[in-house]
């Protein structure tokens, strides 16, 4: 023992050990990081107070005194800036998820087109991803805005749908709907048809393990989600009233409104990230190897269970990152809404707040926040849905 | 030891290359005039494009009001009105550009308020047009009113005082309105052709300039309401008061020239005058120029290269120009208008 103990190496003085160097360097690191953070903070707190320009969160309370086009949640004029926050934010939300859903359903169809035996199909596939995904996106929302939408008719010369919704310059004109008492039961009723067709798939699967035997759970399952409610809803005597939209003065007046601002960023959005998703998309079904169809089809599976079954769920795992990418940059470059006069967070908030209240620096430290919080949670919420499609190594 | 010796002194090191790094510099006063006199050259915020106030040619030439003025500071602080750099801005960006130092004034129609003037950190030099607010509409609605725009929808430019006074104005008079702001006004005037929306708002002196880009103009007249005090005028930067004085008092050189009937054709011959006020605002008599750190004759070199307020006026928006507006408000005081300035003694 003592013999191999002096043959090992003198230990090293500690300022040439690897192990606590690794640890001062760090913490200099650390705190040289710290120190210059806490340098720019103080020099803005200085320089804002040397020009006179007030600082803090207190101007959230003020009152707002303009005016937006489009409000999810009480708004007018004299609410507070923290309110028109809140309007931004949500309209924010509103049209990047309703992006988020066309753009994936309208990818993925373009999708599996793309890969279609149709030549015709095929192509038209081909040459949709290719104009979308090259032109630059502000360009298309201004095509959609400023070409397409603008050629709508006056409000007196509306295009009515069905006497009941109309299309013109301002927008498109819907019924709006109003719950009567009652709708309570018909909302009860929905949520029991939830409840049991989550029930009867259950029920489903564990036959189909025991048996063999399948059911047609799709069929049942919308039949009781339409029945349930529907059928409550006509015993409750239809608690539901329409507000129709009409024409008074200069304009349609009630009735729900898609302005044109909103509608053509949601186009633009929509078909601009589509083409890409398109394109993830053909690139996980060409990742799954031809065998394992060809091995399907040898089982006897037909080429619908075979996409549902053995592609896809192979197929997803290849699509999930980059499809949460894109779902990222949807949502952030929805904030082109403000060139189109669309009052989202960027437009609203973090333009005509800030210019009313002069805070650029809590304004954009705000904004920057909001979209930092957004993109995180939809990361999580792709990165959880990735592992359950993940790969299960046994 | 040795530990806490290395380590206090690579902490020192590295804490005092942080601080050089992110030191900027205080600005004192004066400061703007000293960085403008290195740079050779002021720079100045102006509009997007407004005729008469600030608009670019096809040969990117600018001209207007507010074009005028930074001419007329630059004539004080270089003698050569050429030396102004302009940059355009939207209503939203003006005021940030202000603060954070892009600019040194902004000379962009920006109306005087007390909170522009307290919290957001800017001094207002003067005024160089008293302006309010109005409505323009197309004749086809047959709108003879602002009251009778019960139900309109309203285009207006995103993060002005328009914005504001707009919704004042429909509350006070229990009116409903749909808003859409746009951040410049050339996509404000394109939604009004377009029928997007009934009704655009802003300064009247903007919707004359706007009716003029029109297709049609014949088509769209001025509601005769005013709903609004706008005193348009130069911003600079709050905490520098040597600079605030110079764009201030070029301003009011440019009134008191024309109280006195000096112009940019006279003012060689003025030189001569009798007339003690007319030396002393020419730097013939009394040395008034050296007090703001500038060429003792900066005001007559102002006037004789950019004009007096009426010249301007007149060329830019007044009798000479495509908007023929009235002096109006904008005459002189004693000419029954606002337009009033200290004396130079």
């Amino acid at each position: 023992m003592t013999e191999q103990a002096a043959s090992l190496p003198p230990k090293p003085p500690f300022w040439n050990d690897p192990h606590i160097r690794a640890i001062v360097f760090q913490a200099v690191a650390l705190i040289a990081a710290i120190a210059f953070g806490w340098r720019i903070f103080d020099n803005t707190q200085d320089n804002l107070s040397r020009l006179g320009i007030a600082s803090g969160f207190d101007f959230l309370s003020s009152s707002a005194g303009f005016d937006i086009i489009q409000t999810l949640i009480p708004y007018s004029a004299a609410s507070s800036y923290g309110q028109v926050f809140w309007v931004a934010l949500l309209n924010t939300l509103l049209v990047s998820a309703l992006g988020i859903i066309f753009a994936t359903l309208l990818g993925f169809i373009i999708g599996v087109a793309r890969l279609s035996k149709n030549w015709l199909i095929a192509k038209l596939a081909l040459i949709y991803i290719e104009i979308f995904r090259n032109i630059p996106l502000l360009l298309q929302i201004f095509f959609w805005y400023f070409a397409v939408l603008r050629a709508m008719p006056s409000p007196r010369q509306s295009l009515s749908l069905g006497g009941t919704a109309f299309l013109n310059i301002r927008g498109l004109y819907l019924p709006a709907p109003h719950f009567q008492p009652g709708s309570g039961w018909v909302l009860a009723a929905l949520g029991i048809a939830i409840i049991l067709v989550i029930m009867l798939v259950r029920w489903a699967r564990q036959r189909q393990m025991a048996t063999g035997q399948s059911f047609p759970v799709l069929r049942m399952s919308l039949a009781l989600l339409l029945s349930v409610p529907l059928a409550v809803f006509w015993l409750m005597g239809s608690p539901l009233h329409w507000e129709y939209p009409e024409l008074r003065g200069f304009n349609f007046q009630g009735g729900l409104v898609i302005i044109p601002e909103m509608a053509s960023l949601l186009l633009a959005l929509s078909i601009y990230t589509a083409a890409f998703i398109a394109e993830i998309v053909r690139a996980g079904i060409q990742a799954v190897s031809h065998g394992q169809t060809e091995a399907s089809f040898s089982l006897g599976l037909n080429s619908h269970l075979t996409l549902r079954l053995i592609i896809l769920p192979q197929a997803l795992r290849v699509i999930i990152p980059p499809l949460t990418n894109q779902y990222l940059n949807l949502t952030k470059n929805s904030s082109l809404a403000a060139a189109i006069g669309y009052p989202d967070l960027v437009a609203a908030f973090a333009g005509t707040v800030l210019n009313q209240t002069g805070q650029a620096i809590e304004c954009i430290a705000i904004t920057m926040a909001v979209y930092l919080t957004i993109s995180l949670l939809i990361s999580l919420m792709m990165n959880w849905y990735n592992r359950q499609v993940a790969l299960v190594e046994r | 030891m040795n530990l806490t010796k290395s380590l206090t002194k690579s902490l020192t090191a590295t804490f005092a290359a942080v601080c050089l790094l992110a030191s900027v510099s205080a600005v004192q006063a004066g400061a703007t005039l000293d960085a403008i006199k290195k740079n050779g050259f002021i720079k100045c915020g102006v509009s997007d494009g407004l005729p008469g106030f600030s608009y670019a040619d096809e040969k990117g030439n600018y001209s207007g009001i507010d074009v005028d003025v930074c001419r007329a500071v630059a004539a004080a602080v270089f003698g050569d009105p050429k030396k102004v750099k302009f940059t355009p801005l939207t209503a939203k960006e003006r005021l940030t550009a202000l603060q954070s130092g892009e600019i040194d004034v902004l000379s962009r129609n920006t109306t005087w308020t007390s909170s522009r003037d307290s919290a957001q950190g800017m001094n207002f030099t003067g005024v160089t047009y008293y302006d309010g607010q109005g409505f323009l509409i197309n004749k086809k609605l047959g709108v003879k009113s602002a009251k009778e725009l019960d139900g309109a929808t309203v285009c207006v430019q995103a993060g002005t005082t328009t914005e504001l006074n707009l919704s004042d104005y429909f509350r006070a008079h229990k009116m409903k309105f749909t808003p859409i702001s746009y951040d410049k006004s050339d996509e404000s005037a394109k939604s009004l052709e377009a029928g997007r929306c009934d009704v655009l708002t802003s300064d009247q002196s903007q919707l004359y300039a706007q009716r003029i880009k029109l297709a049609k103009p014949d088509e769209f007249i001025v509601l005769p309401e005013v709903i609004s005090k706008e005193p348009l005028g130069p911003v600079v930067r709050h905490g520098d008061d040597d600079w605030f004085d110079i764009v201030k008092w070029t301003l009011f050189v440019m009134v008191d020239a024309e109280e006195l009937g000096v112009n940019s054709k006279n003012v060689e011959e003025m030189k001569k005058s009798a007339n003690p006020d007319i030396k002393r605002l020419l730097g013939v008599e009394g040395g008034k120029g050296k007090d703001f750190g500038l060429a003792n004759d900066w005001m007559a070199v102002v006037i004789a290269q950019v004009g007096n307020y009426g010249e301007i006026f007149d060329r830019n928006v007044g009798k000479d120009s495509p908007l023929k507006i009235e002096r109006g408000l904008n005459a002189l005081w004693t000419q029954g208008g606002l337009q009033y300035a200290p004396p130079v003694r």
